[in-house]
């Protein structure tokens, strides 16, 4: 076990190694001088003493591998630098939006789980009937349907239906509040963007739920099962259900790493302040210091969730750690 | 008489296998609407998306860039089936045209990145070793990056507009492709043939197009139509966030982008209409790639 450990957490340091070589070069394959696109975007002309000052603000006239290296230990300790728009520390911007977005992400997993479980055991247990049909042409339905377009949808919808019921179109707030300070209106906030980005979630991780279940319901030991008069309940969620869910386990996990990708999008639609939109405004402002350091943490949440992923796997799983 | 027959079944003419193989083509297609109707009828949607967006220029009743102040935000009405935007541009005529968008951005993205994928994964399990042990390591790298964070990161570089937008579907594509098809090559590897290939004494470049390849189709296949959903995928959403496809080039994601929002209540149809055509559209692939899922892999086929 401590072998397979080892060997898992050694494999994500050259990946980690290589996403910032690559995000570094990324960033510095931006045609043209930065200062210069910096400073000539207002239109006017600049002094050209500003450019060698921007380049030193920015670290630019020192060697590439000094450069490399400073990122690099910068990432280290969470220091990213000073974002080019705002002139902030980029770790106090990332800071700031993160809660509104972890809480968005943790809610659409919770709904996700409680969905996707229920519905694909449903669906596997009843494979090739009106209720299977009718459960994979949702889940199908999830992956297609763009989360945006669900957010515009939902919130459609609201406006519709309290329009009708209260006389007043009622909008869910944008402004983050701590769930502790009031909770009725943090989760009237988070709750909405979290099924929209919640229903991808869960199509993804119905589907292997009724995969896995229909997997694990072929095997011999539930036959044995049955042959010795166990009632089906406890088949299904004793025998079938325990090891179905290893896979399960691992699209959630997965999925939880995209859902930073979800959330770029859907933050826009419901007008939040975290991070997806934080990404979004970087590219649009040309703000490379703040991009290269969302784009970097963005892949070390995937990297060390797909880490835990694995090693979960191995601690449920005997067979893994031992092939 | 006896001769003839004996020709026909010996050395049947050429006309003759065509028609077979263009009837078999035709049989395995029959075959498969009758095993996959669910499947068959995610072709139909997408056929249906592909032809009207090609001939959109015979289809659309309106320009999809025409602006009519007449009749802004004018809701469905015989002359404008699906209304009118902001701007007073027929929605369907966009939608047409934008099926065209989604479609050459979607096919194109999917089949480059999953032949670029194809190559090098079976090239990988073909030659093994450091090689191999590389482009494991650099698949790693790219596939760490969410899709459409990578296809950020690219546009950020190299700017918006449908060619850029392509590029930054197309590499996040790649590994993911390669990986899949990595992991069936290695199994095909070890099988006999690939020893007498090379025993015959055929270059690797031959070895890999005309004996490997093949032989992953099915998952490369399976891998394709899935690409080909999750490239019009991101490009609405790229087009969404203002840093895909540019107006006045109609494009799904762009039309939501607009005025969606800000008319929701007035004009909702200007929200619901593009949206459909992206759900309707990933919908068909994704029923489409199921059922060929189904009918590929082996395992499968007895769910």
């Amino acid at each position: 076990m401590y072998q397979y450990i080892a060997k898992r957490v050694l494999l994500v340091i050259p990946t980690l190694l290589g996403a910032a070589v690559l995000v570094f070069v990324l960033m510095r394959m931006i045609p043209g001088d930065i200062c210069v696109v910096r400073l000539g975007s207002g239109g006017g002309s600049f002094d050209p003493r500003a450019v060698t000052q921007c380049h030193t603000e920015l670290g630019l006239d020192r060697p590439l591998i000094i450069q490399f290296l400073s990122f690099v230990w910068g990432f280290c300790h969470f220091d990213f630098g000073i974002s080019m728009w705002s002139g902030k520390p980029v770790s106090l911007e990332i800071l700031t939006r993160l809660p509104i977005s972890l809480e968005i992400a943790l809610l659409a997993t919770v709904i996700a789980i409680l969905i996707a479980i229920p519905l694909g055991t449903i669906s596997a247990l009843k494979q090739n009937t009106w209720t299977d049909v009718v459960v994979r042409t949702l889940a199908i339905g999830g992956i297609a349907t763009p989360s945006f377009w669900l957010g515009i949808i939902s919130i459609l919808f609201v406006l519709d239906i309290t329009n009708a019921l209260f006389g007043t179109p009622w909008m869910p707030p944008i402004e983050y509040v701590p769930i502790w300070q009031d909770p009725i209106r943090n989760l009237s906030m988070a709750f909405l963007p979290a099924v929209t980005v919640g229903y991808r979630y869960a199509a993804v991780s119905m589907r292997m739920t009724r995969s896995a279940m229909l997997e694990v319901l072929r095997e011999d030991y539930i036959r044995t099962a049955r042959a010795k008069g166990l009632l089906e309940k406890i088949i299904i969620n004793r025998h079938a259900l325990k090891n179905a869910l290893l896979p399960v386990v691992t699209v959630i996990g997965i999925e939880f790493a995209f859902l930073i990708g979800g959330l770029v999008v859907t933050e826009q639609v419901f007008n939040l302040n975290g991070i997806g939109r934080l990404f979004v405004q970087a590219v649009q402002n040309q703000d490379y210091t703040l991009t290269q350091a969302l784009v970097m943490l963005t892949v070390t949440v995937f990297v060390l969730t797909n880490l835990v992923v694995d090693l979960l796997y191995g601690w449920l799983d005997p067979r893994i750690r031992f092939a | 008489m006896s001769t003839t027959v004996h020709s026909q079944i010996a050395i049947p003419a050429v006309a003759d296998v065509e028609i077979e193989l263009r009837r078999s083509f035709w049989h395995a297609t029959l075959h498969f609407c009758r095993r996959e109707p669910l499947g068959a009828f995610g072709m139909l949607i997408v056929l249906i998306m592909a032809v009207t967006g090609f001939s959109a220029e015979l289809i659309a009743p309106y320009s999809p860039t025409a602006n009519d102040f007449a009749s802004m935000t004018e809701a469905p009405s015989w002359s404008h089936w699906l209304g009118t935007d902001q701007f007073g541009r027929d929605l369907l005529s966009r939608i047409i045209y934008g099926a065209r968008t989604a479609l050459i951005v979607g096919l194109t993205s999917a089949i480059v990145g999953g032949f670029a994928g194809l190559v090098l994964g079976v090239a990988s399990a073909y030659f093994g070793g450091i090689l191999d042990l590389v482009f494991q390591r650099i698949f790693d790298v790219v596939m760490a990056f969410p899709l459409i964070i990578m296809a950020l990161a690219v546009v950020s570089i190299f700017g918006t507009g449908v060619h850029n937008v392509i590029v930054a579907i197309t590499i996040p594509l790649i590994p993911r492709c390669a990986r899949v098809v990595r992991s069936s090559a290695l199994a095909i590897r070890e099988i006999p043939y690939v020893d007498a290939a090379r025993a015959c004494g055929y270059s690797h470049a031959r070895i890999i197009l005309r004996h490997m390849v093949p032989n992953v189709m099915a998952p490369f296949l399976i891998m394709l139509t899935a690409f080909v959903g999750q490239a019009i995928l991101a490009e609405a959403s790229l087009s969404y966030l203002g840093l895909g496809v540019q107006e006045p080039t109609p494009a799904w994601g762009l039309m939501l982008q607009g005025g969606a929002e800000e008319y929701a209540s007035t004009a909702p149809w200007i929200a619901i209409f593009p949206g459909l055509a992206i759900a309707l559209t990933v919908f068909g692939v994704s029923l489409f790639g199921d059922a060929l899922r189904d009918v590929l892999d082996p395992k499968m086929r007895e769910r």
